[in-house]
């Protein structure tokens, strides 16, 4: 993976996207100024199951919601913090995005972006949590035949994994950095339930190219790479808005079309750089080391590039 | 009850629903007109392959228009963990099945799933829980998580997560607690014939998600609905 | 869990006149301050949940200490601790002070 120096700029936009908490991504993200939180920290709503486990609770239990101004459109907004309880769907953070979705329907914002770093359901509240899951997609859904494009950003430290990867994959486009991870099951509960031979989770770079950014942008699990920077996060997502797809039969038929030819091209291979090899990529080894911009060049020029209906 | 024995109480005159795999799909008469049925039988894991399949026939229904309802019948593991599902993106795949019965549910045919034995986390979520309206027999047993991967997990004993579980069903796996939690609308009878009661809860369903109001009714998850809500007056400015 | 309340009487009330602020996330090691100005200007009132037991007088004296060198009169700061060391918490403290003495 390539080590980007950490910046030494004052300027928020130039903050590491991965570093910053979910608040500082959000700040930076809108039009300076503009961020208006929905049930702030101020009124206290915070877990009713997690002094059960004796376990302490968060102000926002782990997710800022609220409204915004985006390149001066209003924008609804989500941010789950990874830091707390690994960003997990616990009974109250899954109602917070649950009634952003639904708001809109009303408020037709210009787009609803989610700032996911999860670990999926908060297992201390695990029913609330998969419900809630649940009905984050059914919204979704019903934002996107609306006409609002919900615009997923990943690249934070508890990546997107469990029930966060299908709501992820319910989204509109999908924005994700080098560091951004996603997927259903991570490494270590693989690793648990099948062995190390199976997926050694320590083995980082097993871990990145199985999951991380380039992987799934390559494969067209997602829509742009942006550098670990909130500048860049903020560009791609004013992007992607404009590019969202229609909720139709069309666009689900070529996610079909789109998946199946994945499994018939791939379904047997080993590894992440087979696929890439297979890709058209002359040296797959080196991918994981190549900047966003040399990344952008080799994606135009491949064959094929990665369909993107979802 | 079995799979075979749901089949033949939802349709005594015969069908045409075959499992290959352990996935599930055909349709049988239903009232005056046709129930499609996709699904995972027999505690099978839900990978890649199967929810590409189940999806394309989900597509399949909408594609020769109509009113066919989908029955979403689900005995399964949860999702197939594996290295190999991951690299080919099986969040993907699980999602795009998901959006497939939303898809069917909001172009006029109405979802409904029917959980008769197991199903857990991600497979759950792409199957019964994109429903409109989700049924259950009795001995079902739908979780995210059993409790001993929960101890594992949360590093609590497992003991402790037993005697917990008695008075707290927010996080406890089971077919009462996945109920009070309103994910699971209604438990069918299964001594009494399975389509009429399917089509009672088809006629009473509808495309508003009222889970969080369930919830809250039933005791389960008291506090979502009113969080939700309060995030739309603030967002729509009522 | 653990719940403990201090309050104090300052000398004067903390500048700026900014209403709210918060700083820190709830994590291993870490905390996370809310701090809102619906005090009188020489009154502050500190309430911390901590998830470590038994402390009780390292935050009474990390909390007098910092209410004598910063005076935040006028400030209820409510605390969610997830276990920080005294050094962290004085720091998010201070970090919290300069958010609200922002105009």
């Amino acid at each position: 993976m390539a080590m980007v120096p950490v910046s030494l700029s004052a300027d928020p936009l130039d903050q590491s996207w991965y570093e910053a908490s979910a608040r500082a991504r959000l700040d930076g993200l809108v039009d300076p100024g503009t961020f208006e939180e929905f049930i702030g920290p101020e009124q206290r709503v915070m877990s009713p199951h997690l002094p059960a486990f004796d376990l302490p609770r968060a102000f926002d239990d782990g997710i800022v919601v609220g409204r915004g101004r985006l390149d001066g459109s209003i924008v609804l907004v989500a941010a789950q913090e990874g830091r707390f309880m690994g960003g997990a769907f616990g009974e109250i953070h899954g109602a917070k995005l649950v009634g952003l979705l639904r708001a809109a329907l009303v408020a037709k914002p210009a787009a609803v972006l989610i700032l996911f770093d999860t670990g999926g359901v908060r297992l201390q509240e695990a029913n609330a949590g998969e419900t809630a899951i649940a009905e984050i997609m059914r919204a979704i859904v019903e934002a996107r035949m609306a006409g609002v494009p919900v615009v997923g950003l990943i690249g934070g430290r508890a990546g997107c994994y469990g029930g966060g990867g299908l709501i992820a994959g319910t989204c509109s486009r999908l924005v994700v950095s080098e560091v951004g991870r996603i997927s259903v099951s991570g490494p270590e509960v693989i690793e648990t339930n099948r062995g190390a031979e199976e997926f050694d989770s320590r083995d980082r770079a097993l871990v990145w190219r199985t999951m991380g950014g380039k992987h799934r942008r390559l494969i067209g699990g997602a829509d742009a790479f942006a550098d670990d920077t909130i500048r860049a996060f903020r560009d791609a997502a004013l992007d992607q808005i404009g590019r969202a797809p229609a909720f139709d039969l069309a666009t689900l038929e070529a996610e079909q079309a789109r998946l199946e030819t994945r499994l018939d091209r791939f379904g047997d291979a080993r590894d992440a750089t087979e696929i890439w090899g297979r890709l058209g990529l002359n040296d797959p080894a080196a991918v994981p080391g190549l900047d966003t911009e040399t990344f952008d060049a080799l994606l135009v020029r491949l064959p094929e590039a990665p369909r993107d209906a979802r | 009850m079995t799979l075979a024995e749901i089949l033949h109480s939802l349709f005594p005159g015969g069908h045409g629903v075959a499992v290959t795999d352990g996935l599930i799909g055909g349709d049988g008469p239903l009232g005056t007109g046709r129930l499609a049925v996709v699904g995972i039988d027999g505690n099978t894991p839900l990978g890649i392959e199967g929810a590409c399949l189940l999806a394309g026939r989900v597509l399949d229904v909408v594609r020769r228009g109509g009113d066919t309802p989908i029955l979403v019948a689900i005995d399964s593991d949860s999702q197939r963990m594996s290295r190999r599902d991951e690299l080919l993106g099986l969040n993907e795949y699980l999602a795009h099945l998901a959006k497939a019965l939303l898809l069917a549910d909001a172009s006029g045919h109405p979802t409904i799933g029917l959980v008769y034995g197991h199903t857990a986390a991600g497979a759950f979520i792409a199957t019964a829980l994109a429903t409109r309206v989700l049924a259950a027999l009795p001995g079902a047993h739908p979780s995210v998580m059993d409790l001993p991967s929960v101890a594992r997990v949360t590093k609590l004993p497992l003991e402790r997560l037993e005697e917990m579980a008695k008075s707290t069903s927010v996080f406890a796996p089971g077919l009462d607690n996945m109920v009070a939690a309103g994910a699971v609308h209604a438990v069918l009878d299964p001594a009494r014939p399975l389509g009429p009661q399917i089509e009672a809860l088809i006629a009473g369903s509808s495309r508003k998600d009222g889970r969080d109001d369930l919830g809250r009714s039933r005791g389960g998850r008291l506090v979502a609905h009113d969080i939700a809500a309060r995030v739309v007056r603030a967002a729509t400015g009522d | 869990m653990e719940k403990l309340t201090f309050r104090h009487t300052t000398n004067r009330s903390l500048a700026g006149t900014k209403a709210q602020a918060i700083t820190g996330v709830v994590a291993s090691g870490n905390l996370e301050v809310l701090m809102e100005r619906s005090l009188a200007p020489d009154q502050c009132t500190v309430e911390i949940d901590t998830a470590i037991n038994g402390y009780g007088d390292v935050w009474e004296a990390v909390i007098s200490d910092f209410v004598a060198r910063r005076q935040p009169g006028g400030l209820r700061i409510t605390i969610n601790d997830g276990g920080a060391r005294p050094d962290t918490v004085t720091l998010r403290l201070l970090q919290g002070t300069r958010l609200m003495e922002a105009v």
